[in-house]
């Protein structure tokens, strides 16, 4: 197999890691996965970021990429890096839109530098009402936020924006 | 103890020397949950001198100290979404603490458990602001406006820091810290403005906590020796104190006339309440060295 083959093939092995807490979204389309590389013979490196400093999926996150890549005959090491921080403009497009599909409304907007007191209104997933309201700004995870639709009263977790 | 007591203690003692000694991180050696944030840092090396690494200590106790003050109100806050919001509060501050301490274990040769979990409680440099119990809820949420404002302009500062991990670690915790400030503003408005218990309390938790403010600005030799890794704290007290002002005048609260008082848990010198919340936090990891789940 030529060279670039086998990092679209190693890349594609991580990219079908998903979120424990959102099944839908696989890592790649948080925009966690960083780098992916090789370290001769078969051994694999795995970069990735946090979402949140405490974020417990964490864990999960790097004992599934050790067995994806050891189902395809890999040792894979994970590092954890820092820096730059990752932020909601990390997401794919296409993770917004499975985000949506599953019942969470993705982040409104991109992150900012600095306060932007004007609230962008939360589309309500289920039934796409701009009339929604916050319930609480800390939801079942660090990354999401509580939410409630005045329309179809149904409440819902919003991705919250991380600048 | 009888003879079969101790037979079962050397057991279970057997059982435990199989994870390792005490000195190994239980998030190590616990099998399903391999994260391994001994493996964070920037630069891969340890902090550059003692001076930084006892200065991430002191960003990390502080961090560990908040985080398990707050994760007593989960199940106890006054309504569900508290719960959520203070436990989420409290697990930001832990995984801060964790890079932080982590960090500083590095150069020590300690894990972040050990400097946890195996410190005395004059080894902590935690200050004396994080460690006042939760009293009412306006207790809590005064100290925790008070601690947010000056974590958010101090994490800002240390994002400049030429010290690479802490910089880094401060970049992401910047981040959420943002949205402790702003729980902690809402919420004091909120009761500020409430009803005129609410605001009682409010004036009450803020003569009783201010005086523990003064410690979070003295600067100490260790700024001196950190350099430009660190940030001078009398240098932020100005942002802090324009900041809290105007956050407590729009609560229709005043800034309390109360004088410091004698707090040098920088020092290892800490209030009566420490040793109380040390014993709990530690409990499980002394009665059973090196266990894991």
């Amino acid at each position: 197999m030529a060279q670039q083959a086998v990092d679209t093939q190693l890349w594609e092995i991580a990219a079908q890691v998903t979120d424990p807490e959102i099944p839908v979204l696989s890592i790649e389309d948080l925009g966690i996965l960083r780098e992916v590389r090789r370290e001769g013979g078969d051994a694999v490196v795995v970069t990735i970021t946090p979402t949140y400093s405490g974020c417990p999926a964490m864990g999960t996150i790097q004992v599934d990429l050790e067995r994806a890549f050891a189902a395809h005959g890999y040792t894979a090491r994970v590092e954890l890096v820092l820096t730059p921080a990752w932020s909601t403009d990390w997401m794919t497009e296409s993770g917004q839109a499975k985000l949506e599909a599953y019942g969470i409304a993705p982040p409104t907007g991109k992150g900012h530098a600095g306060r932007v007191t004007l609230g962008l209104a939360v589309k309500c997933p289920r039934c796409h009402s701009l009339d929604t309201k916050e319930l609480s700004r800390f939801g079942s995870t660090s990354c999401k936020a509580l939410y409630q639709c005045r329309e179809c009263l149904e409440p819902f977790d919003y991705f919250k924006v991380l600048s | 103890m009888n003879a079969s007591n101790t037979h079962i203690t050397e057991g279970i003692e057997d059982d435990f020397a199989s994870f390792g000694d005490i000195t190994a991180s239980a998030t190590r050696v616990t099998p399903g949950n391999a994260l391994r944030p001994e493996d964070i840092a920037v630069a891969g090396e340890g902090p550059a001198s003692d001076a930084v690494a006892e200065y991430a200590l002191q960003l990390g106790d502080d961090a560990l100290i908040l985080a398990q003050r707050l994760s007593w109100w989960i199940s106890r806050a006054p309504e569900i979404e508290e719960d959520v919001a203070l436990g989420n509060i409290a697990l930001d501050q832990l995984g801060h603490a964790r890079s932080f301490l982590i960090y500083a274990g590095k150069r020590f040769g300690k894990t972040e458990d050990e400097l946890a979990y195996w410190r005395e409680e004059d080894e902590f440099r935690s200050c004396h602001l994080v460690e006042q119990p939760n009293g009412d809820f306006a207790v809590t949420i005064v100290r925790q406006l008070l601690v947010a404002v000056f974590q958010n302009l101090l994490y800002t500062e240390l994002t400049r820091s030429s010290d690479e991990t802490i910089a880094a670690i401060c970049a992401k915790a910047v981040k959420e810290v943002d949205y402790h400030r702003d729980h902690a503003i809402q919420w004091t408005l909120r009761l500020g403005r409430g009803t005129e218990e609410s605001a009682r309390r409010m004036r009450v938790a803020l003569a009783d906590l201010w005086p523990y403010v003064g410690e979070l600005f003295v600067d100490e030799q260790l700024h001196d020796d950190v350099g430009t890794a660190g940030a001078r704290p009398s240098t932020l007290r100005a942002a802090w104190d324009e900041e809290i002002a105007a956050v407590l005048a729009d609560a229709g609260l005043d800034v309390p006339q109360v004088p410091d008082a004698m707090a040098r848990g920088r020092h290892g010198e800490h209030s009566e309440h420490l040793g109380y919340l040390l014993a709990e936090m530690q409990v499980l990891a002394r009665k059973h060295p090196g266990a894991s789940w």
